[in-house]
């Protein structure tokens, strides 16, 4: 088979896996004090912002990989790799859309994201980021009018100071676990959101993840912050080239929710996963963590994993508010060699806090899936409850799901219930599907649709429906 | 504790009639020892209990040499009465006794097996220190379709003679193809602040029967480990029920390994704490082949400060299609400062499978509580008749009638 067939082929399998051909301006390989400089000089930030990165790197320094995880993986050459990339038009930053170099709107248009004012009908704004610059934000002055702030996180470091100082690493500070720590010595772009008091955002606000440079690893680093009163729902998909090696992204997200506010944060996460021997893809090693900081605020996290090669992320909600709500909605789906290693934490400090955790896991092929999950609840909340529900689903007997909950109750007022199962798709149904005429393979979709219906009712329409697809073609050539 | 442990060791080994060759391999575990201490919360398998810290807190300095030339008196009062049983009794560490007088003598086989080292999977340097410093180890052999007519009770007992010191024990059983034993290990302490470091290993033939029943009742200060291997051919069942009450801080490690189809395991377990202890129970259950099960039920009640800790792990290899696994872990906070933290995991490679595995913990319903006094009983009435009940279920898990009615009446549990 000629290269060209090969690559066709491949792209069947992962729509997305096409790259664009652009020209790049790079920060030097590696990793040290100048690349972080060079960064922070490029994106013309303050020198609070350039402490803040040198103060996670120093702590970096000292940090090493963990290696507790399910999934192992060769050691990555921090050194290796670029810590910045982004299209040389960008530099000089286009005032709008028209001025966006076509290439970008090209490859936009490829993903299904219509970034052009004609496109935008579906109401949806969004955030594009392109490995490690924000390329277009659209719906801005709509937004502007109700005070809204949604902009790249390298404008409101210029704009906004007063808010991303406060608030920039009060969740994920610059002392966490390696990989934050890295994020927060080297992140690039990423969405800032702030809804203003008594807000409800009038739209659901969207970012585009496009890694596209080989070599680079992407750390973008989003902020949302909801103030009294509030409500944002929050979209994010992914997707990057198909290549031969592993690339890195390592994100940090975080959410503050403040009294009586709300935050719903979906994600449709389809990075590459390598191909069907399990060479390349992305180490998708994300760290998401919300405040439910005032009294009766609610977070919510739901998210569909079918990509990358090793997906390795806890979204957690630190239920500090009285009252406060806590939600975990994931279907993650494995398939040929993919590893994934998710859950979440719920930590319960408030009084009379509530959380839910409802996980779906369905592993194919030669895959591993791991639940991985934390509900803490302290001393002081008292009359909090949990319930966490975690099914996986195996598919062939050469891939593995695992369930790992800590659960730790410090509260005698308190209530946690935990239940998971694990089982296969039962013949039965196969059987009664198919005799009403579908073939194997609709049949497995049409079940396992069911399996995760839970998980998906919770996404916003448009995103529903594509996740949907998604798991459907996720699992192809699973059967039979 | 370095110049201590290589002291009492060479004190030990004084004693002992071995080989050159027994005394490298002591030498070599008391060396692993040495190098990793006590396991602390930095290990996965320890992170609720972090023994280095407890036996810090609760003796301090721990002394390792004990004198076993000289014989204890067995005190009979120990006994239980009112049911006819073999016994084996450890008085201080040292067994004084070993009696099958219910039995048929040519069918049970005691083999004096003290050089042998115990190489268990998952070592922790528990098991190293205990293969440093046991001098004593027997292997009970029940031969090919002799059933005990009696159940066997293991008395540990220890009295004030010593203080401060750590104790090692192993024994290993073999039940034949065919055979059945009934255990009771049963615990007696009236000496305060020993580390107990206990060891056995069980090798269940086709069609063999284990019934494991440890009871940790009478209130006392020491701090416990025990760990229980579990090997199992064709066909074979155990049933472990643990009984966690008395000491002031004990683990209980349950491996099983189900090595032939239709074995079966059931390990239950009742954390019954008061006053500021601290008990752990972690079982592991190996599926290793096809059409095995398993059954896992915890429950814990918990007062006064006391914290309970329960790790199970279901692991189902690749080749262990039609696994049926279950596990249930239930606690009821009855204090304030009481603590109950669950690891409840699932590891599995096999898709035929029936896994499942349930954790709930929380208050006495304070409903349950306002119907039972809507009908006459006192506050204190309901709540006993609750607990009461919560336990029981556990309890008539017990096959073993005849047992059962004892721990029921040590528990102070009524139908």
């Amino acid at each position: 088979m000629d290269n060209r067939q090969k690559e066709i082929n491949n792209l069947k399998d992962y729509k997305y896996g096409f790259s664009t051909d652009i020209e790049n301006i790079q920060a030097p390989k590696g990793l040290n004090e100048d690349v972080i400089k060079f960064i922070s000089n490029i994106k013309k930030e303050p020198t609070w912002m350039l402490e803040f990165r040198l103060k996670a790197f120093e702590r970096f320094k000292v940090l090493k990989e963990p290696d507790w995880q399910k999934p192992k993986f060769p050691k990555i050459d921090y050194q290796d790799l670029y810590y910045y990339s982004a299209p040389k038009s960008m530099k000089d930053k286009p005032k709008s859309l028209d001025e966006l170099d076509p290439k970008l709107l090209e490859t936009y248009k490829k993903l299904g994201i219509p970034l052009q004012e004609q496109a935008r009908l579906n109401g949806i704004a969004v955030d594009a980021v392109f490995d490690s610059v924000s390329v277009a934000t659209t719906f801005k002055d709509e937004l502007t009018k109700q005070g809204i702030i949604f902009c790249p996180i390298s404008e409101a470091i210029q704009n906004h100071p007063e808010l991303v100082k406060k608030y920039l690493g009060s969740v994920i500070p610059t002392s966490d676990h390696f990989f934050a720590t890295l994020n927060s010595a080297v992140f690039t772009d990423g969405s800032f959101v702030y809804i203003p008091e008594g807000v409800r955002c009038p739209m659901e606000l969207s970012t585009y993840f496009r890694i596209n440079a080989s070599n680079t690893g992407q750390f973008e680093r989003t902020l949302i912050i909801a103030d009294k009163g509030s409500y944002v729902s929050y979209l994010e998909g992914c997707t990057a080239p198909m290549r031969d090696e592993n690339q890195l992204h390592a994100a940090n997200v975080e959410l503050i929710a403040l009294d009586d506010a709300e935050i719903k944060y979906s994600t449709v996460q389809n990075w590459y996963p390598g191909d069907k021997d399990g060479k390349g893809g992305i180490y998708n090693f994300v760290t998401k963590r919300g405040l439910c900081k005032g009294k009766n605020s609610k977070i919510s996290w739901t998210q569909v994993e079918t990509g990358s090669a090793i997906t390795w992320k806890y979204p957690s909600c630190i239920l500090k508010g009285d009252n406060s709500v806590g939600e975990f909605y994931s279907i993650a789906i494995t398939n040929n060699h993919q590893k994934a290693d998710t859950g979440t934490k719920m930590i319960h400090l408030g009084k009379n806090t509530k959380s839910k955790i409802i996980s779906k896991g369905i592993s194919a092929g030669n895959s591993d899936m791991t639940y991985r999950g934390l509900v803490d609840i302290s001393s002081k909340a008292k009359n909090s409850t949990n319930y966490t529900q975690c099914d996986s689903l195996l598919m062939g007997n050469k891939c593995g799901a695992h369930t790992v909950p800590y659960i730790k109750n410090k509260n005698s007022e308190s209530n946690i219930a935990h239940e998971a199962t694990t089982s296969k798709i039962s013949e039965e149904q196969l059987h009664y599907c198919q005799q009403r005429g579908l073939n194997p393979e609709e049949a497995v979709g049409l079940i396992v649709n069911g399996f995760c219906k839970e998980v998906l009712q919770q996404l916003p329409m448009e995103f529903a429906v594509e996740a949907q697809k998604l798991v459907g073609i996720s699992l192809e050539g699973s059967v039979g | 504790m370095k110049e201590q442990l290589q002291k009492d060791f060479d004190n030990s080994i004084k004693n002992l009639s071995l080989s050159q060759k027994d005394i490298e391999i002591k030498k070599f575990c008391l060396g692993n020892f040495i190098a990793k201490g006590f396991p602390n919360r930095k290990e996965e398998d320890w992170k609720f209990s972090d023994l280095n810290q407890i036996i810090k807190n609760n003796i301090g300095e721990l002394s390792f040499y004990n004198d076993q030339t000289s014989t204890n008196k067995v005190d009979t009062s120990v006994f239980v009465d009112g049911l006819e049983h073999n016994k084996i009794v450890f008085i201080n560490g040292r067994i004084e006794k070993i009696d099958f007088e219910y039995e048929k003598k040519d069918q049970i086989e005691i083999i004096d097996q003290s050089e042998t080292i115990n190489e268990f999977k998952n070592s922790n340097s528990l098991s190293d220190l205990n293969n440093a410093f046991t001098n004593k180890c027997f292997k009970i052999l029940i031969k090919k379709g002799y059933q005990l007519v009696k159940p066997l009770i293991i008395y540990h007992t220890t009295n004030s003679k010593i203080w401060s010191k750590n104790i090692n024990l192993r024994l290993n059983f073999e039940l034949d193809k065919d055979s059945s034993l009934r255990l009771i290990d049963l615990f007696n302490d009236t000496s305060e602040k020993n580390f107990l470091n206990i060891f056995y290993n069980f090798e269940l033939k086709e069609n063999a029967v284990l019934k494991n029943y440890k009871v940790d009742k009478f209130e006392n200060k020491n701090i416990k480990y025990s760990f229980n291997n579990i090997d199992q051919h064709k066909n074979s069942i155990s049933e472990t029920f643990i009984l966690s009450s008395g000491s002031n801080f004990s683990k209980n490690e349950i491996n099983c390994n189900l090595n032939g189809v239709y074995a079966s395991a059931f390990v239950n377990g009742v954390f019954s704490l008061n006053n500021h202890k601290h008990h752990e129970i972690r079982s592991i259950v190996n599926h290793l082949t096809e059409n095995t099960k398993s059954y896992q039920l915890i429950k814990s009640v918990l007062d006064e400060s006391s914290k309970a800790v329960y790790q199970g792990k279901i692991f189902v290899n690749s080749d262990a299609q039609k696994t049926d696994g279950y596990q249930l872990s239930k606690a009821i906070l009855l204090n304030k400062e009481s603590e109950f933290n669950a690891k409840p995991e699932l590891e599995i490679y096999a898709d035929d499978v029936k896994c499942s595995h349930g954790s709930a913990s929380g208050s006495l319903s304070e409903d349950s509580i306002f119907y039972l006094m809507s009908r006459g009983l006192s506050y204190q009435q309901a709540r006993e008749l609750l607990i009461n009940g919560f336990l029981l279920d556990v309890v008539e898990k017990i096959t073993d009638s005849e047992i059962k009615n004892l721990i029921k009446n040590m528990i102070g549990i009524k139908e």
